[in-house]
């Protein structure tokens, strides 16, 4: 362990570690643009040049290592005014485009200039004029005027996503970032070079000109487009509800998670938010009638339910049939089957629907179950040699049902259109619970609207049996409820009263229940999430 | 005349062939080393010769040597940098045009000294009849048993390649055309790892210029002492000198490392044409720091004109007049770098072509008051801060220029015009 010293602040740091590292770890900023934790070092930018004691010239931190007994300083005059040389360096030639550009509030080109810059321009010449505004792929739109030519793009395209889209062409300052030859910048994790792209050469074509940066709140989350649980932040704007056509969650960024996800996100996953302001959300409790639904309140709503539950309970419970999903999180989970299974003795439950549409995945970040809480949802609703719902469609294709209650999927959607109309008509009372409506709360009796992700606090257990926390980042939208508390205040009317305050309540009783989850808590699971402490399943299949 | 080292068997014409080379004792020296000497005497050899890298910088080619990894389990390389592209030099071309063979045999005793069985000689792209020769050389030397499997028997294995540039000043820079040959795009490498250890296709290799490994059969024949004493202390044996400008006699001369600046123009080059005076002398090609006309008894070696503030570099001596526009010249430098930055480092890329901007402006007679003062700060901030030595090469002349030569470059800032004879701006 090689002990250096920064800025007169020692400390011991693993072999190997560079200097940009170790000032991480003690918390000296040491300003970079080409450096990226995820990427190779290409030293190219010069920002982060440091003085090493016994060394001549300035040394780039991102690839000097470590060695014992090192004297740095990234503060003496020689640092500062070399520092301060390559950001004008940067800027003679960089447009002024801050009042239009997305990147303005989070650019690191002007946070570094108000805290290592701050000279006067003397600057005479003709700014260099290049491509701007040119859309380079499906999410992404490149200014090559704005651009500093870091090259972390070309990096991610290289190492990470391994697609080789573009790349630094011409020479001098007549370099560009270009697409290659017959290429879009169309590979499943493009606009992760938005994220990396210090300023504002790269841009999301989905966040452009929405909304300016400061607006939005920051809310910590798990995506929940597949069973990886990848790490994200939801950008929301609550300041300005006029922009972007009202939507509340503007923008989803990747956080960084060594296990899951590093820093990294896919675009399905990235895009696929769009659901939670969508007009197809579920706002209002309803009731269907003739031909469409009526609007009703929740105590009308909750009481039917209740009504419809206890007759078919009184003609058989095994006639009743409950489709929770592993969209759901581990509360929502949990109080499903203590109220529906344990409490009510409904056995007929079974969170795996077949699903005949095609799935992708890689060998990245992107799995084939698009599912956030599949693991969670067979710890918590499907027991071994439980009610298999597969295998019920094969052997009872024709029994009739009192009350099919269903969360949160389409079922003719995953089914197919055949196959879910003859369950859905076999069913005398269909409950539909679920955020957005889709073909088959089209088809049920009675909607319960439920929040999203985005609007509720609890767990998802990924693919790997990683305990992760989702945030409320906004309210519910409408009169829609948490999925738990739906189901509790249903348990209520059903002489039930569940004393569940928030979703951590429902978490500590849920851990005490299942054995997998045993000894866990939201503090244990932090930010980072932690793993099944009694994950005994053999390796789980991925479909 | 001065004792020749290299063009010793030079002839007026046609470069000298195999068999002109074998006949003055050509590959003897190659013969000696496979058979008499083990791989590390010959390093150590050329360690006690003095000899230094003639690209430029002037590294120590025996330490050079015996940096590459002793017990390392992946193939080396000896790469031949026969990129010469410093504006003002053209040594390289002479040895390539006039002694191959010589080069051959240095190559073919280098790659004994360091282990390596393949060597890669890359040539700038314009020198296309100088890449014939060479081709035809080393098909000659393969001919002869000098390359390939088993050379004269010895058992050690050499293969060389000849690969052509394209064109780009940069790819001299060794790390830069170690990438060219891989391929890619000439940028220079992050260093460390250095070439030693991870070079050409991730192994260890050695980049010795042409002239350098030429040097190295005369030092294999007669001994490490008598190469060094040809020039001064650590600066061992004979230079080319490519001399140009307002010469009588422009042309490169072999002449001994040490020699006086002054005897290199009066003495061989025969002095200044129609008996101008000097105003200034680039000393070894353009990216090294200008001498004015009182700094020309400066002695040729790397330590003596290092100690004047500029460098020996490549050898390319500039000897410019009295009726010289000093910013002129200095704008065709400036325009060669922004050109040539392969536009990696921010300091460079941005540096080189604002610098040209500027002096453009002032030669227009569009100069401002502040002018000056921004290039030489601009010169400075570009000056060891990037990866590759291009920045500082740009950098040092503006700043010399403008030091030593700083009421010209007024005049055409006040006066919006040039003060020097005939050369008008």
């Amino acid at each position: 362990m090689p002990t250096l010293t920064i800025n007169q602040q020692t400390i011991a740091v693993p072999d190997g570690t560079t200097i940009i590292q170790a000032a991480e770890q003690l918390g000296i900023e040491i300003p970079r643009y080409c450096y990226h934790p995820g990427l190779s070092i290409a030293g190219s930018c010069r920002m982060c040049l440091v003085e090493v004691e016994k060394m001549s010239k300035l040394q780039p931190a991102c690839n000097t290592r470590v060695t014992d007994g090192m004297v740095v300083s990234t503060r003496s005059d020689k640092v500062r005014k070399a520092v301060s040389g390559v950001l004008e360096f940067l800027l003679i030639n960089h447009p002024l485009d801050c009042p239009v550009c997305d990147q303005a509030g989070e650019c690191f080109l002007q946070e570094y200039y108000m805290k290592f810059g701050l000279y006067d321009s003397r600057m005479d010449e003709d700014k260099i004029k290049r491509h701007k505004a040119e859309p380079i792929g499906p999410h992404v739109i490149l200014d090559t005027e704005r651009c500093i030519l870091c090259s972390r793009c070309v990096r991610f395209v290289r190492e990470i996503s391994k697609s080789n889209e573009i790349g630094i062409l011409n020479r001098g300052s007549r370099s560009e970032i270009r697409l290659l030859a017959g290429k879009a910048l169309d590979n499943p994790y493009s606009a992760n070079v938005v994220d990396i792209c210090p300023v504002g050469a790269l841009l999301d074509r989905d966040f452009r000109f929405q909304c300016r940066v400061w607006y939005l709140d920051q809310t910590p989350s798990i995506c929940p487009g597949c069973s990886r649980g990848c790490n994200i932040t939801l950008h929301v704007n609550q300041v300005r509800p006029h922009h972007a056509d009202g939507r509340r969650v503007i923008r989803l960024k990747p956080r960084f998670n060594a296990e899951v996800n590093q820093w990294w996100m896919c675009d399905e996953g990235r895009y696929g938010s769009r659901f939670i302001d969508d007009p197809s959300r579920l706002i209002q409790p309803s009731v269907k009638t003739g031909g469409g639904f009526t609007e009703v309140s929740w105590a009308g709503a909750l009481q039917l339910a209740a009504e419809k539950l206890g007759q078919a309970l009184k003609i058989d419970k095994d006639s009743i049939l409950v489709l929770p999903s592993a969209q759901l999180t581990n509360e929502d989970l949990f109080l499903i089957r203590r109220f529906l299974g344990v409490d009510l003795g409904i056995t007929q439950i079974d969170f795996r629907v077949p699903d005949g549409q095609p799935k992708s995945e890689d060998d990245f970040l992107i799995r084939a179950d698009k599912n956030p809480n599949t693991e969670g949802a067979r710890a918590i609703v499907a027991d071994p040699g439980s009610f298999d719902f597969q295998r019920y469609l094969e052997s009872k294709p024709d029994s009739e049902l009192s009350l099919l209650y269903v969360f949160e999927q389409d079922l003719v959607a995953k089914m197919g259109e055949a196959e879910a109309h003859g369950l859905l008509d076999r069913a005398a009372f269909v409950i539909y619970q679920g955020s957005n409506a889709n073909s088959t709360s089209r088809l049920a009796d009675l909607i319960l609207p439920a929040s999203t992700y985005a609007e509720t606090e609890g767990t998802f257990t990924n693919f790997e049996g990683k305990v992760q926390r989702i945030h409320q980042a906004v309210e519910p939208l409408g009169d829609a409820r948490w999925n738990w508390k739906i189901v509790q205040d249903l348990a209520c009317i059903l002489g039930r009263p569940y004393s569940y305050t928030d979703a951590e309540s429902v978490f500590a009783e849920l851990t005490h229940w299942v054995v997998e989850f045993e000894g866990l808590d939201y503090e244990k699971i932090g930010g980072s999430g932690v793993g099944l402490p009694n994950l005994t399943r053999t390796q789980v299949d991925n479909s | 005349m001065p004792e020749l080292v290299l063009l010793k068997h030079c002839q007026e014409s046609p470069s000298l062939t195999i068999d002109d080379y074998i006949k003055v004792g050509g590959y003897q020296t190659l013969r000696k080393a496979l058979f008499e000497m083990k791989a590390e005497q010959v390093t150590e050899e050329v360690k006690k010769s003095g000899l230094r890298g003639r690209g430029g910088a002037g590294f120590p080619t025996g330490m050079k040597w015996g940096f590459i990894p002793k017990n390392l389990d992946k193939p080396r390389y000896l790469v031949v940098n026969a990129d010469e592209s410093e504006p003002g030099t053209c040594k390289d071309r002479v040895i390539i045009e006039r002694v191959p063979h010589l080069l051959m045999e240095g190559i073919a005793i280098a790659s004994y000294a360091i282990g390596a069985h393949c060597a890669y000689l890359y040539i700038r792209g314009e020198y296309y009849e100088q890449a014939l020769i060479l081709e035809r050389t080393i098909h000659e030397a393969y001919r002869h048993s000098y390359l390939g499997k088993n050379i004269l028997g010895s058992g050690f294995n050499l293969d060389v390649y000849l690969h052509r540039g394209a064109g780009a000043y940069i790819c001299g820079e060794e790390t830069a055309l170690l990438e060219s040959l891989e391929g890619k795009k000439g940028w220079p490498r992050l260093k460390p790892p250095f070439p030693a250890v991870y070079g050409l296709y991730g192994c260890p290799t050695v980049i010795n210029n042409v002239e350098t490994l030429a040097s190295v059969p005369p030092i294999i024949e007669k001994g490490a002492d008598w190469f060094a004493a040809l020039g001064t202390p650590k600066n061992g044996g004979t230079r080319l000198y490519a001399v140009s400008g307002h010469v009588n006699r422009p042309g490169t001369y072999e002449l001994p490392m040490g020699i006086p600046l002054r005897e290199i123009i009066f003495n061989y080059a025969g002095g200044m044409k129609d008996n101008k005076a000097v105003k200034a002398v680039i000393p070894g090609g353009t990216s090294c720091p200008v001498l004015s006309s009182d700094e020309i008894d400066v002695k040729m070696d790397f330590d003596s004109v290092a100690a004047i503030g500029s460098m020996l570099g490549s050898g390319g001596v500039v000897v410019m007049n009295e009726d010289t526009c000093m910013v002129k010249v200095l704008l065709r430098i400036a325009r060669f770098y922004a050109h040539e930055s392969c536009g990696q480092c921010t300091p460079c890329r941005e540096g080189t072509t604002w610098l040209r901007k500027i002096l453009q402006r002032i030669h227009d007679g569009n100069g401002h008051q502040q002018d000056l003062e921004v290039l030489m700060d601009v010169a400075y901030n570009m000056m060891g801060t990037t990866i590759c030595p291009l920045s500082d090469a740009a950098a040092m002349p503006v700043r010399s220029f403008i030091q030593k030569f700083r009421k010209e470059f007024e005049y055409h800032v006040y006066e919006k015009a040039c003060d020097v004879g005939l050369v008008r701006a």
